[in-house]
């Protein structure tokens, strides 16, 4: 069983290494770790920012590009936690906690290179994982019928919803926005107009860049406009400075193993965001520490493993996304689409039919890692002018090239004004405190999963028992359940505890 | 009993508020939906998905509205200082996309690019005029050089029409 393995990941390997992939590749890393790298900006709008320039490329080269744009930006935005104490990308929130007085310690050097080699180690493990995991996973995903991909779906969206942050209802009226902002434009099963407000333009779906990048670019421009200052002047950091001593490397060795175990284990269930995960980690590492007064002061254990769990997870959570077609969070799901706009269907088949785009992907996440570290070192001292870049030029700027590259996907202005119009409404949302991410897993997955509701249905003659008969489909629907169980014992101890 | 007290009356108000919204576009969608034919479980017409999407958010929205929390969880993205008057911002911000989408049609790209940052870079109260134009004259050299030479966004220079 190993042995095909490993001879089709050669093959990608061959596939990554091609000169015009590398370099692709390349360009995504680099690109990312720049968007990433500045203020108020995360994966999600480095990756919705430049997937417009990959539509000419063919789907190798783009996916590969992206995939590259998404570490790179996913490196990018620690770099904002640990120097800056910005958490631009939600799940380092955990790292600022002792990133920053790291920082403050003049070990911040330190502490971003613990970063890098523990986001290696757990990358590197995840892939492994994902080698072995995803010819298993797509023999049982074949055997899937509407039924257990409408509950498996279902468990997923509900994961998603109450895992993320804030309460577990409005992460779950938000996945329902999403799955109705899904429904709006030709019902492919009736053609119907559905919910197009009398706009002939909005008879094709709503353009996914431009939900993205509304709710995350203009929404976050409209909140944080007055309110985001530059900080960080007295930061100066040298090549030589991104080596860790002996003492810290040892120190972070097994939170790094115990981060990357935990991210896997996340990773391996649909719909937990990589917040709470690096979150878990971080609080496990405490827990097992045996001077629990360090964190919070600048532990390096309380880097290297959050950040270990998040990569670990980001890698395991590509298996879902590419051999189910079922994301794991808000960012695969954008990378989802991404597939989709060029053609490639992911699911069961993806393996089989698109093996060079599989393996040449798996193999490229080595290579992507590998182009990380080779360009952090030299340009950390650029990063670092980067991250002081005041947001009253960086915001002007970022809405231009939104603009332009929303306009340049399909050259229709309509879809820039659904930018705006997006973005007003995620401004709307996140000031009343409503999480913004479950509304790109619900129209992600919305059409799917309507698609196989109905089919489901109809093959069952109507009868909403097949749902909890078929024994895979009743399991998912058990652990859904499970899940509404514990979020209500946990909404209703915390009130009792009060 | 200390959890009713730690709410204050803000935190009520966004419970109060957003799940109102809910309820409202979830019974929208609803009403809309049954003009789309709903059709049963078996033969599900095309309003059957977006009437039970609907119910789901009207459900929720009702129990948000029902159970305030403490805020300051979701939005934390980074915002540094306390909220000074948005208006500014935000009106410049929607104003600069608008002019995007009409400029761009009538005037070309570089007109296009200047007054998109132009306008934008105005809703910062710390931008003067002077600030704003040099950095929208700065972006609109990068955009011609970037994205009309070489990338050919389907965008003419300067035109007018």
């Amino acid at each position: 069983m190993m042995a095909p393995a490993l001879q089709d990941l050669w093959k990608g390997f061959g596939v990554a290494f091609e000169f015009h992939n590398l370099i692709w590749s390349f360009f995504g890393v680099l690109l990312g770790n720049l968007i990433g790298v500045m203020p108020g900006m995360g994966a999600m709008s480095a990756i919705s920012l430049l997937l417009p320039l990959t539509y000419s490329l063919s789907p190798i080269p783009a996916i590969l590009m992206l995939a590259g744009i998404f570490y790179g930006s996913q490196y990018g935005g620690a770099i904002g936690a640990i120097l800056l104490n910005l958490p631009c990308h939600p799940p380092h929130a955990v790292t600022c906690l002792d990133g920053y007085p790291l920082t403050l310690q003049g070990r911040g050097g330190a502490a971003l290179g613990i970063t890098m080699l523990s986001s290696f180690f757990a990358a590197s493990m995840g892939i492994v994982v994902m080698i072995f995991a995803s010819p298993l996973l797509v023999r049982a995903a074949l055997s899937f019928g509407p039924t257990e991909v409408f509950s498996i779906m279902l468990l997923g969206l509900l994961a998603g919803a109450t895992m993320s942050r804030g309460p577990p209802l409005k992460g779950i009226a938000m996945t329902a926005l999403g799955l109705l902002v899904g429904t709006v434009g030709t019902d492919v099963n009736t053609g119907v107009q559905r919910f197009n407000f009398g706009l002939p333009e909005l008879s094709e779906k709503i353009e996914l860049i431009a939900l993205a990048l509304g709710v995350f670019g203009i929404a976050d421009f409209l909140l944080n406009v007055n309110r985001m200052k530059t900080r960080g002047d007295e930061i100066r950091i040298r090549m030589r400075d991104m080596r860790p001593s002996r003492a810290e490397l040892k120190r972070s060795f097994f939170p790094m193993v115990r981060g990357t175990l935990i991210g896997m284990l996340f990773g391996a269930m649909p719909g937990t965001g990589p917040t709470i995960t690096t979150f878990v980690a971080y609080a496990l590492e405490r827990k097992v520490a045996k001077d629990q007064k360090r964190f919070g002061h600048g532990a390096i254990e309380g880097v290297a493993s959050p950040e270990a769990a998040s990569h670990a997870k980001t890698q395991v959570d590509f298996i879902p996304t590419m051999s189910l077609g079922i994301p794991g969070d808000p960012v695969m799901a954008l990378l989802l689409g991404a597939l989709l706009i060029h053609g490639v269907q992911p699911g069961p088949q993806l393996i089989t039919e698109h093996a060079d785009l599989f393996w040449g992907l798996i193999a490229s996440f080595w290579v992507g890692n590998i182009l990380l570290i080779i360009l952090n070192v030299p340009l950390i001292g650029i990063w670092v002018r980067l991250l002081r870049v005041p947001y009253r030029y960086l915001f002007p700027s970022a809405i231009l090239f939104i603009a332009i590259g929303v306009y340049s996907m399909n050259n229709s202005l309509f879809e820039v004004a659904e930018i705006l119009v997006c973005g007003v409404a995620g401004a709307i949302l996140l000031s009343l405190e409503f999480p913004v991410a479950p509304i790109i897993l619900g129209y992600v997955l919305g059409p799917t999963l309507e698609e196989n509701f109905r089919r489901a249905a109809l093959l069952s003659r109507g009868d909403l028992m097949v749902f909890i008969d078929q024994p895979i489909s009743g399991l998912f629907l058990g652990f859904s359940a499970l899940l509404i169980a514990t979020q209500l014992l946990v909404a209703w101890r915390a009130g009792a505890e009060t | 009993m200390s959890k009713r007290r730690d709410l204050d009356r803000k935190d009520r108000r966004i419970a109060y508020y957003g799940g109102s919204l809910m309820t409202f576009i979830g019974l929208a969608a609803i009403i809309q939906s049954i003009q789309y034919h709903v059709g049963t479980f078996r033969q599900m017409g095309p309003g059957y998905f977006p009437a039970a999407v609907g119910t789901i958010l009207l459900l929720s929205g009702i129990g948000i509205a029902l159970s305030p929390h403490r805020t300051g969880t979701v939005a934390a993205t980074g915002a540094d200082t306390q909220p000074r008057t948005q208006l500014r911002g935000w009106t410049c911000i929607m104003l600069s996309i608008i002019a995007f989408i009409v400029v761009s049609r009538h005037g070309g790209l570089l007109p296009a690019t200047f007054s998109t940052v132009f306008i934008a870079a105005l809703g910062d109260c710390d931008n003067t005029p002077r600030e704003a134009a040099i950095l929208a004259a700065t972006l609109s050299i990068v955009s011609g050089i970037v994205f009309w030479w070489a990338l050919s966004v389907q965008i003419p220079l300067v035109t007018w029409n």
